[in-house]
């Protein structure tokens, strides 16, 4: 046998690189028809069809009318139009889902057919789409011209201070929607009446519900402190429903009487809500959700949360999954739904699916993108975590910059956070003293002011809370009494902004499709329809709107730029001097290396990209050189700041024939005087990690040279930073400074330096 | 009423057509103000939308095209007068395995009916009650 001992590898390392990311921790299921894990299409759903017989839908989707089940029956009777059905089913859904993207047929036209269509031809004609066709025809067929967001406002600790501080945070960012839940459900009444007061503060508008029980949640709304639901599900199956423990009947009698009090209401439903529930009865995920869809429709409701919702993360796990949730969505705008358009349970523990997910609704816009966005740090968040969360709310902010896309939030100041979350803390303790519900202390005040998330938090635990809620439900607290507790302390202002969002009631006109309030309007499908017909119409920012998502923090300028560079200048100063000495000659001495700096160098800058001082650049530059028997010569080039002009020039300047080039940056490159431009003997590319060491050997190298002689190259190690990302901005800024010192045709100057020892 | 039906050009009521609406007891919506609630000349009872506001908007919404969501205002529009405990009640006979028999929705149907006049909803409530029946869900569910 050979002698060999050397292993065969057993595994490409890659792979085990791959386990330790993210998105290793999502699990991913394959597809299972029989088993319900099929996102588009099943042997057992129906295939499309209706007959109608008498002005009434004898047949629906291959089931006769006397085998209907309660869901048939109820989309039969209250959704499919008997007048539209026939023209409208006997249309080739081809045909339907190329006029879904054709930017020329109007939204009006193919709402209008949806009212004859059945959940099997709905489910079939969506399917026909690319994902970036859903995305498109979404953006067409939703029904609110203006997108909005809704935000989750909850802590692990229910606690109402930091739920006050959150709720005005929310409002503040533009959130058009908050919606709260609890960890405890008999703390519902506390959470509802601290997310009322905090969300007046500021301004007046964004629209609040409290997710709990049924009956209690209508009663908490009869009191005045919430003013729309979301969390009556609806099911795509029987079983599933009756799971649930309701009927179509009771969730459109539920939909009546919160209209019937002034209460803005949606219903939800989305993939695998049945397949978590086991009665998924074999068919797929998009047509049990056209079915849930046509049934809301039926109902009555305005609008739908939709897109997997609880669901969404099991969906995510077979093929075609997210494309799914998007085409679940389309058809919910198609049937002229409001949509609250999921973007909620987090799908992935991958940043990049996060972002991926996201993205066709931030560019398309929806009427609430997100139902809602963690707008709390994620372990706060008691409906589970967001897709996007508090942690990442900036980065949702700069993807609305970089797209130009609208995804209903603001970038906000960070002292006014600051004052708004004090003005919201104050408040509900002036509210809960008035009523005798509790006295906050400075010290709790203080510690939600500041906190990010309630681990940081010296104030109510959940124990108290329960007291708290208990207090109010007992006392009979309705949101007049709140009103006036404001009032009567001196919150005058969030006091009138309660007032207004509970007086929509009357006119009930946020009731209609997509209704939210902005500026203090009511902007609704009716009054702000998509009328999108192509580039020039449908939304489009305005130059104020634009403005606004573009004000994120932090954003560099020309003079930031230059009042940082200057705040060096008198550091540098005593450190060292240049003197000008005229033009400068070719050199004569072989064992010469010229470094040719920069128009800026040491003039207008001081320090590289990475921060060494341009002193100690050049100090240690000059004894790496002697270290290796070379001679160096400073020279200023005056007719570029180009990096491979600044070598070339220098070495044709230099006895040996080679010299450096070096920008005020920090970027070098060593050349020679025979080389052409851009084929230089070393290049020192990524100033921002290159370190006075590297710099030192750049001299050792380029004497080495000089003598004719080949060194080891120098390599900065890279690891694999985003540099051009960190420091593009600025390097730009600061590279124009360096060229705006250029003169065509000046020649190049020697420069006598001399260190000073200054510290 | 021969009044012309309203349309999106009316919408939204309180601010293009606020003569047409009032709270529950009467109030414009220009009396609806914080002074006023401080000086307890209005209470949360002015603060509920009426049958009335639910009919018109849902005029609206049907020339929106949107004739299911017309309904279910109109379907509202009953229960306003209806008292919330009786909604509670009727709400949970309508859940799964609530009501006994057919004759427990339709007693609750008739109840709508003749005391509150929701004609609407009775009707609605009888049909669930068919639905029910011929789907078996009168059993009792543990």
């Amino acid at each position: 046998m050979p002698a060999d001992s050397t292993p065969s590898p057993n595994r490409w390392k890659r792979f085990s690189d791959w386990d330790e990311r993210p998105l290793r921790l999502d699990k991913f299921a394959v597809e299972d028809a029989a088993h319900g894990f099929s996102a588009f299409s099943s042997p057992n759903d129906a295939k499309p069809g209706v007959i109608i017989e008498a002005g009434r839908v004898a047949s629906m989707d291959g089931v006769e009318a006397k085998d209907f089940d309660m869901i048939d029956s109820f989309i039969a009777h209250y959704h499919l139009d008997p007048a539209v059905a026939p023209a409208a089913m006997a249309m080739p859904s081809l045909e339907l889902a190329r006029m879904l993207v054709d930017m020329t047929v109007p939204r009006e036209k193919l709402c209008r057919l949806a009212h004859g269509l059945t959940p099997a031809k709905l489910a079939e004609t969506v399917s026909h789409l690319s994902s970036m066709e859903i995305a498109f025809a979404y953006s067409k067929m939703r029904a609110r011209k203006t997108p909005g967001n809704q935000a989750h406002v909850t802590n692990a600790k229910d606690d109402p201070l930091q739920l006050a501080a959150d709720a005005a945070t929310a409002v503040a960012f533009g959130f058009d929607e908050i919606e709260t839940t609890m960890r405890v459900a008999r703390n519902a009444w506390a959470n509802a009446l601290a997310c009322a007061v905090g969300a007046s503060v500021g301004r007046w508008g964004t629209l609040f519900q409290c997710a709990s029980e049924e009956a209690e949640e209508l009663r908490i709304g009869m009191a005045g402190f919430t003013s729309y639901a979301e969390t009556v599900s609806v099911y795509g199956t029987e079983r599933a429903f009756i799971d649930g423990d309701d009927t179509p009947w009771s969730k459109a009698f539920l939909a009546a009487a919160y209209a019937s009090r002034g209460i803005k209401m949606r219903c939800t439903s989305g993939a695998g809500s049945e397949l978590l529930m086991g009665f998924h009865e074999a068919k797929s995920l998009l047509y049990l959700e056209a079915r849930c869809l046509c049934l809301q429709r039926a109902m009555g409701v305005q609008g739908t949360q939709n897109g997997g919702i609880d669901g969404a993360p099991v969906t995510a796990t077979v093929p075609s999954g997210v494309r799914e949730l998007m085409a679940e969505n389309l058809i919910a705008v198609w049937l002229d739904l409001e949509c609250a358009s999921g973007n909620d349970a987090r799908t992935s523990e991958s940043e990049i699916r996060v972002g991926a997910k996201i993205l066709p609704y931030l560019i398309g816009g929806s009427d609430l993108i997100c139902s809602g966005f963690g707008s709390i740090l994620k372990y706060d968040n008691s409906f589970n975590p967001s897709l996007f969360n508090g942690e990442e709310m900036e980065d949702y902010l700069v993807l609305q910059r970089d797209f130009e896309a609208d995804g209903g939030l603001t970038p906000v100041e960070e002292s006014r956070v600051l004052e708004l979350r004090r003005r919201a803390v104050e408040a509900l303790s002036a509210v809960m003293e008035e009523l005798g519900l509790g006295a906050p202390t400075a010290a709790m005040k203080a510690s939600v002011v500041a906190a990010s998330g309630s681990e940081e938090t010296a104030s109510f635990w959940p124990r108290d809370v329960a007291g708290i809620s208990a207090a109010i439900q007992d006392n009979g607290v309705s949101v007049i009494d709140v009103i006036k507790a404001l009032a009567v302390r001196g919150f005058r202002e969030e006091a009138g902004n309660l007032l207004r969002i509970v007086k929509l009631r009357v006119s009930g006109d946020y009731l209609q499709t997509s209704a939210v309030v902005r500026d203090g309007k009511i902007l609704s499908a009716i009054n702000d329809p998509n009328d999108y017909l192509g580039p020039g119409s449908g939304y489009r920012l305005t130059a104020a709107r634009k403005q606004q998502i573009a004000g994120i923090r932090d954003v560099l300028d020309r003079d930031e730029v230059m009042r940082a560079e200057s705040v060096h200048r008198p550091g540098e100063a005593v450190k060292i001097s240049y003197r000008t000495m005229g033009p400068a000659a070719v050199g004569t001495d072989k064992r010469e290396v010229v470094i040719g700096v920069s128009p800026a160098f040491g003039v207008k800058l001081f320090r590289t990209v990475a921060g060494h001082p341009l002193s100690e650049l050049l100090k240690v530059l000059t004894e790496g050189i002697r270290e290796k028997g070379g001679v160096p010569r400073i020279v200023r080039m005056r007719h570029t700041a180009d990096t491979s002009f600044l070598g070339l020039s220098a070495a044709r300047l230099s006895g040996s024939g080679v010299g450096i080039g070096i920008q005020a940056k920090g970027t070098a490159v060593i050349h020679h005087r025979d080389r052409l431009p851009h084929n230089n003997l070393e290049l020192f590319s990524n100033s921002p990690i290159t370190t006075l060491a590297h710099y030192r050997r750049m001299g050792e190298n380029a004497a080495i040279y000089a003598h004719g002689e080949m060194p080891e190259p120098v390599v900065v190690p890279t690891m694999g930073q985003a540099l051009g990302s960190r420091h593009h901005a600025r390097v730009a800024l600061i590279y124009a400074i360096d060229t705006e010192l250029t003169e065509d045709g000046a020649s190049p100057e020697e420069i006598e330096v001399t260190w000073l020892g200054g510290e | 009423m021969n009044n012309p039906k309203l349309t999106a050009a009316d919408y939204p009521l309180a601010e293009k057509r606020p003569e047409l609406i009032t709270g529950a007891r009467g109030k414009r919506l220009d009396e609806i103000t914080l002074d006023a609630v401080l000086a307890d000349a209005v209470t949360l009872e002015d603060l509920r939308i009426t049958a009335h506001a639910l009919l018109q908007q849902g005029e609206i919404s049907a020339a929106a095209g949107r004739p299911t969501l017309q309904e279910n205002f109109a379907r509202a529009a009953d229960l306003v007068a209806v008292p919330q405990d009786t909604i509670m009640r009727v709400y949970e006979l309508l859940r799964p395995g609530r009501a006994k028999g057919k004759d427990d929705l339709l007693a609750a149907a008739r109840e709508l009916r003749e005391t509150y006049k929701a004609e609407r909803m009775a009707a609605f409530v009888e049909e669930a009650a068919e639905v029910y029946d011929a789907r078996g869900l009168f059993k009792r569910r543990f």
